[in-house]
């Protein structure tokens, strides 16, 4: 079992005729992701074939509009790379079109367009992860984002970020301890988002194959703070966190545009006294996110089963 | 992007905010005929620079003459202010707003923010106007109302007669201020803001609802659409090698440590700087380099930390995912053969095509340190700096 992708799940990539998102959608294919086709309006009825990795050519079709690949495809999710200018309309596209679950990878969407999105997706059953993410990958079966798919393994440790290296960083940590994992998922780093940390963490708390889950937050907001409420309040699964951002000045926006301490708050020792509060052990420093993990494990006697490779 | 008070004051015109007449000047001749064509009695002096504060710093004089408004200027213009968001190095005035001065019978405080938690717009207010908010909010919390805006309507009229009346602005006036919300949320939508704030937001002697401050803060993400926003980018307020860095589309902030730092990632850069200052160091600098960097984005992202007089070492940290590590060598190399390593270098590489990456960087007669994780990099630059 994995969380919110799967072997099964098929994809559709909007916007797949720009050369960002054939270059993932290539990286998507060769690592088995089930791409069934993809949107540019104008290009409808055509397809792109894209050579693969094993010599073979993926010949994926080409709709004008979400809801007619959906009605062609049977496609459950969507992947989104277009220019930020255009990254909202998509996003409402593919809501309206009903897809279960839309992944936006597009960094620099105005924040109120995504003040609009938020407040259009209220009751809908679509799922937003991201924008401003790397995507979500469910080792050995499906990658869905920019992520390189060969750090991973499959195996029984989520991770939720909401930067994208430090989630390659902490995976790769885990990978080399032959520590697999369930899920990884990039929440993403802009301040409004479609998935926040409680979301997922609540999927890594259903899914009886996530045995223990990594929570890399960062400096602004309070999202962090939220989590670690609520991991003690409802989570059945060990937590390690750690959060990005010590050292990062006030008022500065480093990088992320959700990452900035303003008016003192979401600092990152505020988060970290939080987290540690709430009994979750937050690694010191990046490089020490998997052996933190680890000596958790330990501690539990779940380290056994978390190795998945050996 | 901060735009001047004044800037801002022009904005919120546009949308029937309610402000003093004033000008900008920038000579003490500038000054004293702005204020001559004010034609009030009182004229208000204010230094023009993107931090708060100015007024403690004594950046704001209230002048009843002439005499005294040219005397204002001539002692602000070309002051550097301190004040607690400029830095110890402060900031040179080289612009001044001169002001009508107004009646002043209360001081109000009025706040337009994107709320992560609930992913709307939220106004909030206080009557405590004129103190920091952050203070408001520390003290006595009860005094901060809030209004969350459904975007789909915008502010309603009740809620900006309910956010009035909970910060006691007279009842005769409550209507007025009311209206002022509204054009205030309305060019907080209109334009992209990150932030408004009028503090103070005035009730005057004479009846009136006027910002006295103004703060706006535009989300850069959105200037495409706003050019005549991003004409009002005051280039000399911002740091150097910053705006070298964002025309390569590098996301660089300049700090006070000597170790320069290269990293791909925002969230990677962050706990880079992290690392360095745990093991002792002192980053010099966030920089993300991005996920699609090349060649020649690593080397414009080496000659700005190279500029840095302070740097005393560099630290090049790369998770190569979909950025090649042989990509990023070739850019390391390219750079330093081009610029003249003159400082200690560290690099640690991880990801895809790692080995080649090594390789080249041992085979280029360079001197440079390797590293085999985050950790040993920042011991490896921190104890080379020393």
């Amino acid at each position: 079992m994995s969380i919110l992708i799967n072997k099964d799940t098929k994809v559709i990539t909007q916007g797949i005729t720009g050369k960002t998102a054939l270059f993932h959608a290539k990286g998507a294919l060769d690592y088995g992701t089930q791409m069934v086709g993809g949107t540019s309006p104008g290009k409808g009825g055509t397809t792109v074939d894209i050579a693969l990795e094993n010599g073979t050519t993926a010949s994926l079709p080409v709709f004008n509009t979400v809801s007619e690949a959906v009605a062609a495809t049977g496609a459950t999710a969507s992947v989104i790379y277009v220019p930020p200018a255009f990254a909202a309309d998509a996003i409402l596209e593919a809501v309206d079109a009903q897809l279960d679950l839309v992944i936006c990878i597009t960094e620099g969407i105005p924040v109120l367009d995504m003040v609009k999105v938020s407040r259009y997706m209220e009751g809908k059953k679509t799922r937003l992860i991201g924008p401003n993410c790397p995507g979500v990958i469910t080792p050995d079966e499906c990658k869905i984002g920019i992520m390189p798919g060969y750090i991973h393994t499959k195996g029984h440790v989520g991770v939720v970020s909401r930067s994208g290296t430090l989630t390659y960083e902490a995976v790769h940590q885990l990978s080399t301890r032959g520590i697999g994992q369930s899920s990884a998922v990039g929440i993403g780093g802009d301040p409004v988002k479609g998935t926040e940390f409680i979301d997922v963490l609540s999927m890594f708390n259903e899914d009886p194959e996530t045995y223990a889950v990594i929570m890399i937050g960062e400096i602004g907001g309070t999202a962090e703070e939220e989590a670690a409420e609520w991991i003690k309040a409802n989570m059945k699964k060990p937590v390690v966190g750690f959060i990005g951002g010590a050292t990062a000045p006030e008022g500065k926006r480093m990088g992320h545009a959700g990452a900035i301490i303003s008016g003192g708050k979401g600092t990152a020792a505020e988060k970290i006294k939080t987290l540690e509060a709430c009994g979750i052990k937050v690694a010191p420093t990046p490089s020490e996110m998997g052996s933190t993990l680890v000596s958790v494990l330990e501690e539990q006697g779940l380290l056994e089963k978390c190795i998945t490779r050996k | 992007m901060n735009i001047h008070e004044y800037q801002g004051k022009e904005v919120l015109k546009q949308y029937g905010v309610s402000v003093p007449e004033g000008k900008v000047a920038f000579t003490v001749d500038e000054a004293v005929e702005a204020a001559k064509s004010l034609g009030t009695s009182v004229i208000v002096v204010k230094a023009q620079i993107h931090a708060g504060g100015r007024g403690k710093a004594g950046g704001v004089k209230v002048a009843k003459n002439l005499d005294e408004v040219k005397a204002y200027a001539s002692e602000i213009l070309g002051k550097t202010l301190v004040t607690h968001q400029t830095g110890p190095e402060g900031k040179e005035v080289k612009r001044l707003l001169i002001e009508q001065g107004c009646d002043i019978k209360k001081e109000y405080y009025v706040g337009v923010v994107v709320d992560r938690g609930t992913g709307r717009v939220v106004l909030m207010a206080s009557e405590e106007g004129g103190t920091e908010i952050e203070e408001v909010a520390a003290h006595s919390p009860e005094k901060i109302f809030k209004e969350v805006v459904d975007p789909a309507i915008g502010l309603q009229p009740f809620q900006a007669k309910r956010l009035a009346f909970n910060i006691n602005i007279p009842k005769e006036l409550v209507n007025k201020a009311a209206s002022f919300m509204i054009a205030l949320y309305t060019a907080f939508v209109d334009k992209d803001c990150s932030i408004a704030e009028i503090n103070p937001l005035v009730v005057t002697g004479d009846g009136n609802v006027m910002a006295l401050d103004a703060k706006l803060n535009f989300d850069s993400n959105a200037l495409f659409r706003h050019p005549e926003i991003l004409a009002l980018r005051d280039l000399e307020e911002e740091d150097e090698k910053e705006i070298q860095a964002s025309k390569f589309d590098l996301s660089y902030i300049a700090l006070d440590g000597n170790i320069g730092c290269m990293v791909n990632g925002a969230g990677l850069a962050m706990a880079t700087m992290d690392i360095i200052k745990y093991y002792g160091g002192d980053p010099a600098n966030f920089l993300d380099v991005g996920g699609g960097a090349t060649k020649e984005k690593v080397t414009e992202a080496f000659k700005i930390i190279l500029s840095d007089e302070q740097v005393k070492g560099i630290f090049v940290n790369i998770f190569g995912g979909i950025m090649r590590c042989d990509v990023i060598a070739e850019g390391v190399i390219a750079a330093a053969k081009e610029l003249g390593l003159d400082r200690p270098l560290v690099v640690r590489l991880e990801g895809t095509n790692v080995e080649i990456g090594k390789k080249m960087l041992n085979e280029s007669g360079l001197n440079i340190v390797a590293a085999d994780s985050m950790a040993d990099g920042a011991q490896k630059i921190v104890a080379l700096v020393k």
